[in-house]
């Protein structure tokens, strides 16, 4: 999160903020601090109150309770048209009565700038659809549409810029290649982008900081290192790539770390990476961390024995097993195809190891499925 | 013979097989006869050389288009018909625009008894409404009209309006107008440079509608307008003497400019998608 002190003056300060519909909360007392020129992604599954959150932002949507903050200015009552912000709707929502230009001028005239033509002409350059200015929105592509969308707003020149899935609907390829061209722009033109989506990958390889957000609350916001590595809860080590949740109490402890019984077995979970309060602890293991070797084979670090392969799929740079434990758990082992380790079978017996360090500790009380569900269905 | 013949499709099934792909062709060529067989009857007899009555063949002639007002009384009828046309189409558009955005766009107490309101002008009988309407005019010692009559196809023509226009409204995408609030754009400007725009087909549609409506309405007239004649007046008045085949010629150019309108709308929106 953002250090206040250093704070600069177009901060987007959310304090408290809250939307119920109706007996519904949407949004759940929600409170962040977005720094000014930073990409910041707003991620979660389907329904957990993205788009409430921008919607709230952008003057679409009234707050039931909180506050809204540009840097000092309080801009929770004003009119949508009266905020420094624009949005790139989830839709595009061209306008499908104006050609290309003057979509993109419509911020602009609104404002009553001077050098309309040449500020168009330089933004249509930027997202390279500078013959584009004469048709009308329908003669586009999805992505030149898209591409257009976020022309309109960024000539604006907004303190913040909100991106609601803008995204969702193009194909892999050209995903990949306007996440780039996204970033590239953020970059060039310095402005704060709050970026909705419910593609971790997307999140990832973009923001300088992402939040995960699950029913109307944020848990937890960091870097998109820092919540990979350490997960805060089990929704987000599921939710955000794929983990290893196994229950476990802790039963002693040996200099800085935790000695943690896991179904009878015993391995080490460094103290600074334990969250839980409590005994009761849920420890967390990344599948692409752990080496799956034949059970003789001599192991270090924490090791988990008895398992047997139960499933091998072969996915080109890795290959994926699936490894069923003595108490009927199912684990996910992602191992690199460098020519390190044997292809072991199904029926196979295994051991599994991983060095100390990438274990993580999460409070005992949660469903260690929270998140995962969700991200089998993407 | 060694050359094995091209199969062929017995007779039966070949038919069948032309008719399974022709269907549509068919029924549309029979489907247009039905609805234009009258209109090119109107437009032929235009042409006859009628003198008195129009209703046998009497030879071909260009007399009637040279001189569409020939006929005694045929034009001040059809300039009637069109003042009240237009006086009428004006003032329902405007005020049927205005309810289709009320009710489209506000929630207010009333609304859904008001949107049931509107459809019940439509649903009346014309006979029944056009004697309520000279009723009410009598009551308050109006006489039968021109005016009496524009109002009376006022309020018939709102209730198309309000539908039409409400429809598209209806249609319209909230998010544009959310774009342009975000856009800078105040509730003034959101409404005169995206939303009215984006509605005027509909309200354009509505106007159309309403016109028509009026031009060719005979009931409700038939009660309202006193002495004065509207051009349906004219041609129901004449039939029992013989319909002047200015008649014809007047219905024929009605039916030629109407087509006009909707192929230049046409072309228009085609030039608007390029
Ligand atoms: N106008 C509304 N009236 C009632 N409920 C609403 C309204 N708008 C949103 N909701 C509810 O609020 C919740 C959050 O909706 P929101 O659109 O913010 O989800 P989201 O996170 O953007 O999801 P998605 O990824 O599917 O776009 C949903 O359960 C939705 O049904
Ligand atoms: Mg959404």
């Amino acid at each position: 999160m953002a250090d206040a002190s250093s704070s600069s003056h177009g901060d987007l300060i959310l304090t408290r903020l809250t939307k119920t519909f109706g007996d519904f909360t949407a949004v759940d007392d929600l409170s962040l601090t977005i720094p000014q020129g930073s990409f910041f992604a707003l991620l979660g599954p389907s329904g957990c109150g993205k788009t409430t959150t921008l919607r709230m932002i952008a003057g679409l949507e009234e707050p039931t309770v909180g506050s809204i903050f540009i840097g000092e200015t309080d801009i929770t009552t004003k009119k949508p048209y009266q905020r420094p912000v624009n949005t790139v709707f989830q839709n595009y929502a061209l306008f499908p009565h104006l050609s290309i230009f003057e979509n993109v001028a419509f911020g602009l005239r609104r404002r009553g700038v001077k050098d309309v033509k040449e500020q168009v002409e330089k933004v249509l350059a930027l997202v390279e659809l500078p013959h584009f200015a004469d048709r009308k929105p329908t003669q586009l592509s999805g992505g030149q549409q898209q591409r257009i969308a976020l022309a309109r707003a960024i000539v604006n020149r907004p303190a913040l810029l909100l991106l609601d899935e803008p995204l969702g609907a193009l194909d892999l390829k050209l995903r990949r290649q306007m996440q780039i061209e996204l970033k590239w722009i953020q970059t060039e033109v310095g402005l704060t982008f709050v970026h909705v989506t419910h593609d971790q990958e997307e999140a990832m390889t973009m923001a300088d900081t992402i939040a995960v957000m699950n029913e109307g609350k944020i848990e937890q916001m960091g870097s998109p290192a820092d919540l990979y590595e350490s997960p805060a809860t089990a929704f987000v080590a599921n939710f955000l790539g794929q983990s290893n949740l196994i229950r476990g109490v802790v039963s002693s402890t040996d200099g800085d770390s935790n000695v943690i019984t896991v179904h009878g077995q015993k391995i080490s979970l460094l103290k600074s990476r334990n969250q839980s309060q409590t005994t009761s602890v849920v420890v967390g293991i990344r599948p692409e961390k752990i080496r799956i070797d034949l059970p003789d084979v001599p192991t270090t670090g924490n090791a988990l024995a008895g398992g047997i392969v139960s499933d091998v799929s072969f996915v080109g740079v890795s290959t994926q097993y699936v490894v069923e434990m003595p108490w009927k758990q199912d684990l996910m082992v992602f191992e690199q195809n460098d020519g390190g380790t044997p292809t072991l079978r199904s029926g196979d017996p295994v051991s599994l190891s991983w060095n100390v360090p990438f274990t993580f500790g999460l409070d005992g009380s949660q469903d260690v499925n929270a998140g995962a569900e969700t991200d089998e269905i993407e | 013979m060694s050359q094995a013949p091209i199969p062929t499709l017995p007779f039966g099934r070949r038919v069948s097989r032309w008719f399974g792909r022709n269907l549509i062709r068919i029924y549309a060529v029979f489907g247009f006869t039905y609805l234009f067989i009258p209109v090119i009857y109107t437009f032929g007899f235009s042409f006859n050389d009628a003198g008195k009555s129009n209703l046998t063949w009497r030879g071909f002639t260009l007399n009637n288009w040279k001189n569409p007002c020939g006929a005694p009384d045929v034009c001040s009828a059809l300039g009637n018909s069109i003042k009240i046309g237009l006086l009428a189409t004006v003032t329902a558009t405007i005020l049927g625009t205005l309810i289709a955005f009320a009710l489209g766009r506000h929630r207010f107490r009333g609304r859904s008894a008001t949107n049931l309101l509107i459809f019940l002008p439509m649903a009346t009988p014309e006979v029944v409404l056009g004697a309520s309407l000279l009723a009410m005019f009598l009551a308050f010692r109006i006489n039968p009209g021109f005016w009496p009559t524009v109002i009376a196809h006022v309020m018939f023509c709102i209730s198309f309006v309000v539908v039409t226009v409400k429809a598209r409204i209806a249609s319209l995408d909230p998010r544009l107008e959310q774009a342009a609030m975000d856009l800078y754009a105040n509730e003034r400007e959101t409404f005169r440079r995206v939303t009215l725009p984006l509605v005027m087909p509909g309200i354009a549609g509505a106007a159309l509608l309403a016109f028509s409506l009026s031009f060719d309405d005979f009931i409700i007239t038939n009660f309202n307008s006193g002495t004065l004649v509207t051009f349906p007046k004219f041609v129901y008045v004449s039939a029992a003497r013989g319909i002047p085949a200015q008649a014809n010629v007047i219905g024929s150019s009605m039916f030629f400019l109407a087509l006009i309108i909707v192929i230049a709308g046409q072309l228009v929106n085609r030039k608007k998608v390029r």
